[in-house]
């Protein structure tokens, strides 16, 4: 195929009415990607279960929902059980001292077969008919669903400015900024008498819950919940939030409201899946997006790393010109 | 204030690194001592410091604050009675959070954090004027990160903060050893300050003899993780570095001169 064929393959308006879909999808990844904020930026942890996390809140979900629960009862019980995974990744870390990483993987590891039993398969639909957040609809006004994009877009923005909001509220009181302080400096929590290891088994449960909320609402919006479903979720939600935090440095250049901090994590999760979106577009094979995904991950994790080595490296070089003059 | 009974601790046991750091320690301090601590190398004051604010738990014996026994409880419950300043002037601040976040951490060391607001506006007024004492400027800076600060200036801020609650015991572990000569007279001018005004007890470990003479009201001198010498009140006023020196060659034997020189 020709480049010119290739080019003109390309349909723009195919292009335009695949990005609300995509909006729609990035707001949920970005509630995800609030989640793993909490443990990654927050607490300086960083917890592998979220992949098996985000898989259970949508095993949960999608059972109740064809059990006839409503679609934010289910979230509920979604959310639940991500606050019980984030302790079981906690009370691993904190309690039997395994290394939180490693207490992560485990978890995700255990998670892939809860969820196949959860389920009872590797994937269950429910018919999209019956799918509705907030309360059941009967055919009509769905709250999130990819069959009505904008109210999934609308219904979406809003949950993400309440969890937002929530968020800055929490991290903002005596409890929060512990929390926090045993993320930035565990060795001055402690002295300053914060149980750190209470810190971090609220902080994983927190993140959890709000990942498996993440994945209750993306099954609620594809009408299915798949085993596989949070593969790389660690991975999508670095990734937002590094392009995030790129972006809001970006504009506001000096630091700024942590609200404003948080939306740009939710904001980041958008523009990460548009790209994914035009990179389908444009035919890429999707086979490759992890690889992408991971690369673009890797490298702007290390630009702050390769930047501090070359100041370093410039200081040495100065004092060492300095000593020879 | 403190009392330490045949307080025992040993790393590693059992393996060629063993290193029995306190052997049997017996220390008692009144309140509003100010002690300072000395030894050389491997003396065990550091260790000491660490038995007291509960790092880990020893291996024996008591420790017991304001007649209260903390033998049992762990590092961050022994926090609501004592205030510390480390070595390492990054170990003390939260680098990540604001000036008065880090001091409204401090000044609910001990109190249990509940979802109220973590800096209300009226402690921010406490803290800008306490800021003020330290003559750093920092009162104007309130809403920047730690983390921007030089070491002195988190070092003072530390220091700030463990007095903040009035705490039983202040342990600072030589504290000043990482800043520059200027910056750390200043800071121990600042603790001198601290300790008075709010009659605290404290210890204080110092590697610089002239520092742990000038300074406290009493003076300990630590080797093989015991004290070995005690001086206090008039005595201490008068003492000099040579008599130390003397005092510790007497104590100690010909053989440890090499600790001698350590300890200058």
């Amino acid at each position: 195929m020709s480049i010119s064929a290739y080019f003109s393959s390309l349909s723009v308006l195919n292009l335009f009415s695949r990005l609300p879909s995509g909006v729609a999808q990035g707001i949920i990844w970005g509630v995800m990607a609030l989640g793993v904020y909490i443990t990654f930026r927050l607490l300086d942890v960083a917890d592998l279960s979220v992949d098996g996390t985000f898989a259970a809140g949508g095993a949960v979900t999608v059972m109740l929902m064809l059990a006839g629960w409503s679609g934010a009862a289910a979230l509920g019980c979604a959310i639940v059980v991500g606050v019980l995974c984030g302790l079981c990744t906690g009370l691993l870390h904190t309690k039997l001292g395994i290394p939180a990483i490693l207490a992560g993987i485990l978890t995700q590891f255990a998670l892939y077969s809860i969820n196949l039993r959860i389920m009872g398969k590797s994937n269950q639909t429910a018919s999209v008919k019956n799918f509705g957040l907030v309360w059941e609809t009967k055919g009509r006004g769905f709250w999130l669903s990819s069959l009505y994009i904008p109210q999934a877009i609308l219904t979406g923005f809003l949950l993400a400015a309440v969890i937002v909001g929530v968020l800055y509220w929490y991290f903002g009181t005596e409890q929060g900024s512990a929390l926090r302080a045993t993320g930035s400096n565990p060795n001055m929590s402690r002295a300053q008498g914060i149980n750190v290891n209470s810190m971090k088994l609220l902080g994983l449960a927190l993140s959890n819950g709000l990942v498996a909320l993440s994945g209750g609402l993306m099954t609620q919006f594809q009408g299915t919940a798949d085993v596989n479903m949070g593969r790389g979720a660690i991975v999508i939600g670095l990734a937002a939030i590094i392009i995030g935090e790129v972006l809001c440095d970006a504009i506001f250049r000096k630091g700024v409201n942590f609200a404003v901090r948080l939306s740009f994590v939710v904001l980041g999760g958008v523009v990460y899946y548009l790209v994914m979106v035009v990179i389908l577009w444009l035919r890429l094979d999707p086979n490759d997006l992890k690889l992408f995904t991971a690369l673009i991950v890797a490298i702007f994790l290390a630009v702050p790393n390769l930047r501090a080595q070359r100041a370093a490296a410039g200081a040495r070089r100065r004092a060492a010109a300095g000593k020879e003059a | 204030m403190l009392r330490l009974e045949q307080v025992v601790k040993t790393f590693h046991p059992g393996t060629i690194h063993e290193t029995r750091a306190l052997q049997g320690l017996d220390l008692h301090l009144a309140p509003g001592e100010f002690v300072t601590v000395i030894g050389g190398n491997g003396a065990g004051k550091s260790t000491l410091l660490n038995a007291v604010a509960g790092v880990w738990s020893v291996d024996g014996g008591r420790i017991l604050i304001d007649g209260q026994d903390v033998t049992a409880l762990p590092e961050h419950k022994r926090a609501a009675f004592i205030g510390r300043v480390f070595q390492d002037p990054m170990m003390g601040t939260a680098p990540n959070m604001q000036i008065e976040e880090n001091l409204a951490l401090a000044n609910r060391r001990g109190m249990r954090r509940g979802l109220s607001w973590g800096v209300t506006r009226s402690e921010r007024e406490e803290y800008r004027e306490k800021l003020k004492i330290l003559g750093l400027g920092l009162e104007n800076r309130m809403e920047d990160k730690v983390g921007l600060l030089s070491g002195g200036q988190r070092q003072a801020l530390t220091l700030l903060m463990a007095s903040l609650k009035s705490p039983k015991l202040l342990l600072l572990d030589e504290h000043t050893a990482a800043l520059d000569p200027a910056t750390a007279g200043k800071v121990l001018e600042l603790s001198d300050r601290i300790v008075e005004e709010n009659r605290l007890t404290a210890l204080m470990i110092t590697h610089n003899m002239r520092d742990a003479l000038a300074h406290g009201s009493r003076i300990i001198m630590m080797h093989h993780g015991r004290v070995i010498l005690d001086i206090a009140g008039e005595e201490k006023k008068h003492l000099t570095k040579q008599d130390l020196l003397d005092r510790f060659a007497a104590l100690a034997g010909e053989q440890e001169e090499t600790d001698a020189v350590l300890l200058s």
